[in-house]
């Protein structure tokens, strides 16, 4: 495939307004007579208010309104930022309440304080005298599934759901008996936050239109809409939900967070517009976080290694409420299912738990982090066992092209994994680094260590994928490009800005994007996340533009009075093929279009693409690291990911996605992790300077490489790009670590305190 | 209680009432409209409130505005005219360094006092400059190649592009 525009390395649009500070955040805009509000939390992990005195708050000048639970009227609403599902059976669970009259987290929304600014909204929510009465708490999934443990919702189980996968051609135990070597082993993966610089902020209010405006830093504007008119019993119609630029999302504002209390806030204040911008410890604590998951496996393999029995049970620790509720679990074991398909036997069960901790929600790679963490472990273990190079056992048994998942019917009709794995042992001088690094003695030890990954791109065949795009000629021949798809700092408009001039023949300086999602302006897209964006409205746009183009070129055609096939634009001027001559520029047939008195017609399409299709992505990670036994601190000293991403549409952008996700992972691997007091229950990691996120000195020169294999079901051969990176990263250093050390460790994150212990237990210190 | 200060914004005079409490952060966002610099966690933890106090990158939410009397804050609008960008600025949005853009003024500030210091820069010191910045978008990568062109640009930087 040759290309113009895709594939070259275009400026985003918005980097001058971001570098200059004229790009507007939701803090940046202010109204005339806004108000600002403050959440009253609870002070205990789980029970009930029994009573608030708000005597002393309600005298406090300047405290508009106080609002408590019985205040609220309001439907449950589920969090998730899920398409809709028409079957109620696959409907996102509706436990959450904009106040709260039974706490099920530390911080839990119990009140809220409106007053004419944030330091005295702040100071009447610490006015406000609250009597609790405390249940006993849970922290650990496990622990919570006990008999006895105490119930967060019903009185039942916390077992949010439990689902299987099995296949194979034989019974798991037959399968069993056949192998020649097995392993049983448990990883577990601790919660991280998504910790994007923009906490979560919104502000509603009723315009002169009556509609009930939410301006807010999310990546889902359209389900915002739905979820506030179910939750506030409006019409569609007279919810409007803008996003303006955000400062960062990685799926935690791929939920509902606090609109509905900024809705219910305004309108409990005559339509006044009313703040609610968190505070990063709130945020910590009270938004999402990427889900804890404990997995136990049982692997069989014959003697030449191969797979042939695989087993594997995931227990999610989900916190207080359902959010994505199993999805993220189940999006897992489907993972598992697929990757390394083992000739015999497969086996998942997989648990949703809840517990009173932080929710957990979305996070950049949606479960995929931690399976692949896991399997990569494991199937690394493994191959050390029976005496096999690991790259060797994992590039023998994963799934190849032409491959069709048993359990969702996704084929594989590109797949680059092999020249990635090539190019990644290249990179990292595999062959001759596992030698020389055996058998070090001292303290500072070197290793070399491998991960590799498939990603799929959207949401199908789980969950519909639709998207819109309208296209615009301007009187120039200029283009206006209105995407429902979700600008977060991905680059999206960017790129999709890109395949529009593709398509039209023009350059990408003349197509502008309309940009932010506005509710009344940009047609339905459900928003960013599963990587979907560039192969779902990817296909919007493609459409939209392919039909403006038909326009101009049927336009030319009558007017040259020739045949419409023979038309072609190139670099916005209208020639005639056969005849290699220029017909007019874009910019005459625009303005005839406009303007001519007979026969004037604007020129634009809408299109919505309704995606049934799936492709994975796929991708490795390798890394060379320096281990100090000593004091357990590691040292990245190379680090590359290399994706299958098919084709890619701008390369910086791309690379800055990836350098972005592996450092994600990183920070999941190394230093990042969310704890709690197992006294109260109260998160002890609740900002940046506790929560070990990775500074510029924490962090390695990362590099980036990518394989193209064009993927036919993608608008322009590409598939998922945004959340892959963030992947393989952690495993690759897990195995590194053990290559130099011989010490397997079956948890994150690998920070100097845990390996320290990990090596003291071994002997090495 | 109020107090009066008087200084020099963006290369203009200004004399102000302000509360004693009240932080530069606040002062020139609520009360100057310059909105370019972010509260991320205000208490110092960030970096994405950092403007030039006499020529020296700060957190503004913890640096008082009362401390302002006298001096010269320059915010990140305060760098160029519309339509031009500082050597700086360019360096990041034609090195990539720039994806949800939150960060992104502070990071600016600081790389902008680098580049007006009278030293040359090596990478270690490149990264311990901006280890006071948060970011989660670019793991770093192309916010370190971004400076180092800059400052490669104006001769303050001998260090290789990896």
């Amino acid at each position: 495939m040759s290309f113009n525009v895709i594939g070259k390395p275009v400026q985003r649009g918005d980097a001058a307004a971001k570098v200059t500070g004229r790009a507007l955040y939701t803090r940046d805009m202010k109204m005339p007579g806004m108000l600002y509000a403050k959440i009253l939390r609870a002070e205990i992990a789980h029970g009930y208010v029994k009573s608030y005195d708000i005597s002393e708050a309600e005298k406090l000048p300047g405290v508009v309104k106080i609002v408590l639970p019985k205040d609220v009227k309001a439907n449950p609403w589920p969090s998730a930022g899920h398409p809709y599902s028409l079957n109620p059976a696959h409907q996102d669970i509706a436990d959450r309440q904009i106040l709260n009259e039974k706490i099920r987290l530390f911080g839990d929304e119990i009140g809220a304080v409106v007053a004419k600014d944030e330091l005295t909204a702040e100071k009447a929510v610490k006015l406000i005298k609250v009597a609790y009465e405390a249940l006993p708490f849970v922290l650990d999934a496990e622990e919570a599934m006990k008999e006895g443990a105490p119930i967060l919702h019903g009185d039942e189980t916390n077992i949010l759901r439990h689902t299987d996968i099995k296949h194979g051609k034989e019974e798991l135990s037959t399968a069993f008996s056949k192998c020649d070597y097995i392993l049983e082993q448990e990883f577990d993966v601790t919660p991280v936050q998504h910790a994007h610089l923009e906490n979560h902020i919104a502000y509603a209010y009723v315009d002169p239109e009556d509609r009930l405006t939410i301006v807010t830093s999310t990546q889902i504007a359209h389900i915002v809409r739905r979820v506030v008119a179910h939750a506030l019993n409006l019409p569609f119609g007279k919810v409007r939900v803008i996003q303006p630029y955000i400062g960062g999302g990685f799926g935690n504002k791929q939920d509902v967070v606090i609109e509905p209390m900024a809705a219910m806030l305004s309108l409990a204040c005559n339509g006044r517009p009313v703040m609610v911008d968190l505070t990063r410890e709130e945020v910590f604590y009270g938004s999402r976080t990427r889900h804890g998951i404990r997995f136990k496996f049982k692997t069989g393999v014959s003697k030449d290694g191969r797979l042939l029995a695989k087993s594997m049970v995931s227990i999610g620790n989900n916190g207080a409420y359902a959010s994505h509720g199993h999805s993220i679990v189940a999006k897992g074991g489907t993972n598992f299912s697929r990757t390394y398909p083992a000739e015999l036997a497969t086996e998942w069960n997989g648990y949703t738990v809840y517990t009173n901790t932080a929710t957990a929600g979305a996070m950049r790679g949606y479960g995929i982090p931690q399976v692949n963490f896991a399997v990569e472990c494991h199937m690394d273990d493994l191959a050390d066992d029976i005496g096999m190079d690991p790259i060797e056992f994992k590039q023998k048994n994963v799934m190849k092209l032409g491959f069709v998942d048993p359990v969702s019917g996704i084929e594989i009709k590109s797949c680059g994994l092999p020249e990635c794995i090539e190019k990644g042992k290249a990179y990292i001088d595999w062959d001759n680094k596992r030698k020389e690094y055996l058998n070090q003695k001292g303290d500072k030890r070197k290793g070399v260590g491998f991960a590799l990954f498939s990603y799929a791109t959207a949401v199908w065949p789980f969950s519909m994928e639709l998207a819109g795009a309208r296209l615009t000629m301007n009187q120039d021949g200029s283009l206006q490009l209105t995407v429902g798809a979700a600008e977060i700092g991905q680059g999206s408009d960017t790129v999709f800005a890109q395949m529009a001039a593709e398509v039209m023949g023009v350059p990408f300086s003349m197509v502008n994007v309309v940009r932010g999602t506005d509710t009344d302006i940009h047609p339905y897209d459900p928003g960013a996340y599963a990587s979907r964006q560039t192969y779902v409205a990817g296909q919007a746009v493609r459409q939209a533009a392919e039909s403006v183009r038909d326009q101009v070129c049927a336009r030319a055609a009558k007017k040259y009075d020739i045949d419409v096939k023979d038309v072609e634009i190139r670099d916005a001027k209208i020639y005639r093929v056969s005849a290699g001559r220029l017909l007019c520029t874009l910019e005459q047939l625009a303005m005839e279009s406009f303007y001519e008195k007979d026969e004037s017609s604007t020129i634009a399409s809408e299109k919505s693409a309704n995606v049934k299709s799936n492709a994975l992505a796929f991708g490795v990670c390798v890394t060379e690291v320096e281990v100090d036994v000593k004091t357990g601190k590691v040292n990245i000293l190379k680090i590359c990911n290399i994706h299958d991403s098919g084709t890619i549409i701008n390369p910086i952008l791309a690379s800055g996605q990836v350098e972005g996700g592996m450092s994600m992972s990183c920070g999941l691997a190394l230093s990042e992790g969310l704890k709690y007091d197992p006294k109260t229950g109260q998160m002890l990691t609740d900002n940046l300077l506790d929560y070990k996120l990775p500074t510029v000195l924490d962090t390695p020169h990362f590099d980036v490489d990518f394989v193209e294999p064009y993927d036919v079901t993608g608008p322009f051969g590409n598939k998922a790009l945004g959340e892959p990176p963030a992947v393989p990263p952690a495993a690759a250093i897990r195995n590194a670590i053990k290559h130099a050390t011989g010490v397997r460790v079956f948890a994150t994150p690998m920070n100097p305190q845990s390996l320290f212990e990990a090596f003291r237990e071994a002997g090495l210190n | 209680m109020e107090q009066t200060i008087s200084f020099t914004i963006n290369d203009e005079q200004r004399t102000m009432v302000i509360h004693p409490g009240q932080s530069l952060l606040e002062l020139i966002r609520e009360d100057l409209g310059l909105t370019g610099a972010k509260q991320g966690c205000g208490v110092g933890e960030c970096g994405a409130c950092a403007v030039l106090v006499n020529g020296q990158a700060v957190d503004s939410c913890l640096y008082l505005a009362a401390w302002a009397d006298g001096k010269t804050v320059v915010t990140v609008e305060g760098l160029s005219q519309y339509g031009e960008l500082t050597n700086m600025q360019k360096a990041f949005v034609e090195g990539g360094a720039v994806q949800c853009g939150f960060c992104t003024p502070g990071i600016i500030m600081t790389a902008t006092e680098m580049e007006a210091r009278d030293r040359n820069y090596t990478e270690a010191d490149i990264k311990r400059a901006l280890s006071g910045h948060l970011c989660r978008c670019t793991g770093y990568t192309k916010i370190v190649e971004a400076t180092k062109k800059g400052l490669e640009n104006v001769g303050k930087c001998s260090c290789d592009h990896e």
